[in-house]
């Protein structure tokens, strides 16, 4: 850590060093784009992955934290907190989206939700509010009377242009930029599509049957959930990431829990991890399987659906009887899990396993030999390595161009550095190749389930914790892999028994973000092949 | 009059009462006896066959996808026609929060489904905004914006319980009055009246 630590402090001298669970450097405002230049180019720095951008309001003043990845230097991370200039009114800070491509999109989160203006930044708009909501809702002061931004149901005002704020003698000055061209033939897709997986809008501009550019118009699920979780203690606070990314709720669930157990200081017992290891590892074959049945579908192979639906409801009766619910489990809690298993369970994942190779063989047998959807699917949304990286595109979409990003292996956690599994790997990064990395997650996950399922350690599976958990002050930083990427959880606690911010930072944002970017010059057909190979969740990137 | 499903005896319904107040309704205004039979058929046919818009926006919408897969299997029911096209559809099943952002979107399916169309909340979010009730960004229910004919509580319900619904939904169908009574047209015209939208005409 110490060559980083100069290394910053002689390309800045100003910089501040705060040694949390992540290195933390504030540096002025000033200072701070050439600071970000120098951190994702310099080869010894080497910052490439920008895992998320904290929007914070601190009262006294407002910034963000920018929390970030060396892929090429084992996976180091960083935090830099970079405090807003300007007035309360209007706040803003240097833009960084010609450093991460991912930023663009970030910085128009933080400025929906704070009102922070980033500079230069080419497209910033709102991004899950209307242009005309009343004020930045994430702000502390911000003002929840409902009659400011009553419910109507009135079509929302729309606008073809977009704002870009420049820096003139210090002073801000906003230009009107067009979205699109009064030239551009533009198509609207959603946001009630079949297609989109839920309630996305594509705004599309097409040469004919190709596509020029797409405008990505999400928050048509936008339910607040950073800033409810502001009012709610810690336990409360959980469900809330079940109904996030729903197939994932083990793994985030888990994740927040880790989260809230390590800034308490709370150890949790070993059949607790083990138990959470394997309802993760059971979500993600569930989660897998879904995707095969619903990508199929848009793709036009409806059959599909019924095939891998079987397994992922034997995994759904699994989890039922121990959990009690099909989806949405609210199963790990602070301290280890809700209740103990249910006698059945070894059997029914030993039943499950047993199935499994029979199964996969058959999803090949149907569908990936299938020459149609080969067609459909070979060379179809090409991304790099690096656009991976610069986008943020992690998961198994990420891994199919080559990224290693299994945060299950480069930063592994709980007792995964114990357990004997592949990372999936693809280097061709089209649709076919996130497809077949889906795949072979399953068959990975299912080997994961086979070393543990008979070696269950006997124990308590939830340890003792405090009726009323409080957290210290300070801010803690996790990052858990979901079934669909990384999934990056901030909490900022004052103290109390309530969180001061919590940001959770999913792996669908980037993924609906990159869309644009791949789709570039393929066929409007495409698009539907290009999203359902993604597979993002849209109640995950909205929350 | 017994209004129930082949499937399904009588006393094992949950809640009678409604329905038979329906009955009760319809009985007292009496009715000829070509117009009654021409209504049995009508509805006869309607109940039987209930086509459902593919809306979702979260999780409720995934438990939808089950219900159409082979373990539940609503083709048994009829149900399995589920349309992308609201004007192709006969039902709206509410699967997920609707959110301000939403609403407009929403309110324009409802309308672009034919006549009669009916509604199912399902879930809790589409009830009162569920878990997302205090959020700054979510409708607290969906009864403020179209009617509602069934409600279906649950986090997400279950299948089972999605089944239950829509039979409920096909019984009330099975005593509705197409001539002469009260028609879905007029109860939606007098819903419009009583929620007035600033600048549109009724």
């Amino acid at each position: 850590m110490a060559t980083i630590q100069d290394k910053i402090a002689a390309l800045c001298p100003e910089a501040q060093f705060e040694q949390a669970d992540v290195l933390q450097v504030t540096v002025p405002e000033a200072k701070w784009h050439d600071l970000a230049v120098a951190l994702r180019h310099d080869a010894d720095l080497a910052f490439d992955y920008l895992i998320t951008i904290v929007g914070m309001d601190w009262q006294e003043s407002m910034g963000c934290i920018y929390y970030m990845m060396s892929t090429s230097r084992g996976n180091e991370t960083l935090a830099v907190k970079v405090i807003a200039a300007g007035t309360r009114k209007s706040p803003y800070l240097p833009s960084v989206f010609d450093v991460w491509a991912v930023a663009t999109l970030y910085e128009r989160e933080v400025y929906d939700f704070f009102g922070i203006i980033f500079v230069n930044n080419p497209d910033m708009r709102r991004l899950f509010l209307s242009i005309d909501w009343v004020g930045y809702p994430l702000r502390k002061d911000y003002d929840t009377d409902p009659k400011l931004n009553p419910i109507s149901t009135e079509s929302e005002r729309q606008s073809d242009f977009t704002d870009t704020w420049t820096l003139e003698k210090g002073k801000l000055v906003k230009n009107e930029v067009r979205v699109f061209q009064p030239e551009d033939f533009v198509v609207n897709i959603g946001p009630q599509h079949p297609s989109t997986h839920g309630v996305l809008r594509f705004r599309t501009c097409i040469d004919g049957e190709t596509i020029k550019k797409i405008d990505v118009y999400m928050g048509y699920i936008h339910r607040g959930i950073e800033k409810l979780m502001e009012g709610l203690t810690y336990p409360q606070c959980l469900p809330f990431l079940d109904r996030m990314d729903y197939f994932s709720a083990q793994n985030y669930h888990s994740g927040m829990c880790r989260l809230v157990e390590r800034a308490a200081g709370i150890k949790i017992s070993r059949r607790a991890e083990v138990i959470r290891v394997m309802m993760d590892e059971l979500s993600r074959i569930a989660s897998h399987c879904l995707f095969m049945g619903t990508f199929c579908m848009d793709l036009g192979a409806t059959s599909m659906l019924f095939y891998t639906l079987r397994v992922r409801e034997q995994i759904l009766d699994i989890m039922e009887k121990t959990c009690g619910a099909r989806m949405t489990f609210n199963y790990p809690c602070i301290g280890g899990v809700m209740q103990d298993l249910h006698p059945d369970f070894q059997k029914d994942v030993k039943a499950l396993l047993e199935i499994i190779p029979a199964n996969i063989k058959e999803y090949q047998k149907l569908f990936t030999g299938n020459v149609i959807a080969k067609e459909r699917m070979v060379g179809v949304g090409l991304l790099s390595k690096e656009d991976a990286i610069s986008y943020g595109v992690t998961g198994p979409s990420g891994r199919a161009s080559g990224w290693s990003c299994d945060l299950r292996k480069i930063r592994p956690y709980s007792i995964y550095p114990e357990l004997d599994f592949e990372e999936v790997l693809a280097t061709e990064g089209d649709s076919m190749a996130r497809f077949n990395v889906r795949l072979h997650e399953i068959e990975q996950s299912a080997k994961i389930l086979e070393q543990l399922v008979d070696n269950i350690p006997e124990g308590e599976y939830c340890v003792k914790v405090p009726k009323v958990i409080k957290l210290p002050a300070g801010h803690w930083f996790e990052m858990t892999e979901g079934c669909r990427g990384v999934l990056g959880i901030y909490l900022e606690s004052d103290g109390g028994t309530t969180p001061y911010r919590v940001k959770l930072a999913p792996p669908c944002l980037p993924l609906a973000g990159v869309v644009d970017h791949i789709t570039e010059g393929m066929k409007i057909a495409d698009l539907i092949t290009i999203g359902g190979s993604l597979d993002y969740i849209i109640p995950d990137m909205d929350r | 009059m017994e209004v129930t499903t082949k499937s399904m005896p009588y006393d094992a319904w949950k809640d009678n009462e409604y329905i038979e107040k329906l009955v009760k309704e319809l009985q007292d205004n009496g009715t000829n006896v070509i117009v009654g039979s021409l209504d049995k058929l009508i509805n006869w046919g309607r109940s039987n066959s209930l086509w459902p818009l593919t809306f979702a926006t979260s999780c409720c919408g995934i438990e939808f996808v089950s219900l159409g897969a082979a373990r539940f299997d609503m083709a048994r029911f009829g149900w399995e026609v589920a349309r992308s096209s609201p004007r192709q559809a006969d039902f709206m099943m509410v699967a997920g929060t609707i959110v301000n952002r939403m609403v407009p979107v929403f309110r324009r399916l409802y309308d672009q489904l034919a006549e009669p169309k009916y509604v199912i909340a399902c879930g809790s979010c589409a009830i009162s905004g569920g878990p997302f009730l205090k959020s700054y960004h979510v409708a607290k229910g969906i009864a403020d914006i179209v009617p509602v004919d069934v409600y279906l509580p649950g986090c997400p319900p279950r299948p089972e319980a999605m089944i239950y619904a829509i039979m409920q939904l096909s019984r009330k169908i099975k005593v509705e009055r197409f001539f002469g009574g009260v028609n879905r047209q007029e109860k939606q015209q007098e819903f419009l009246r009583e929620h007035p939208v600033a600048g549109v005409n009724d």
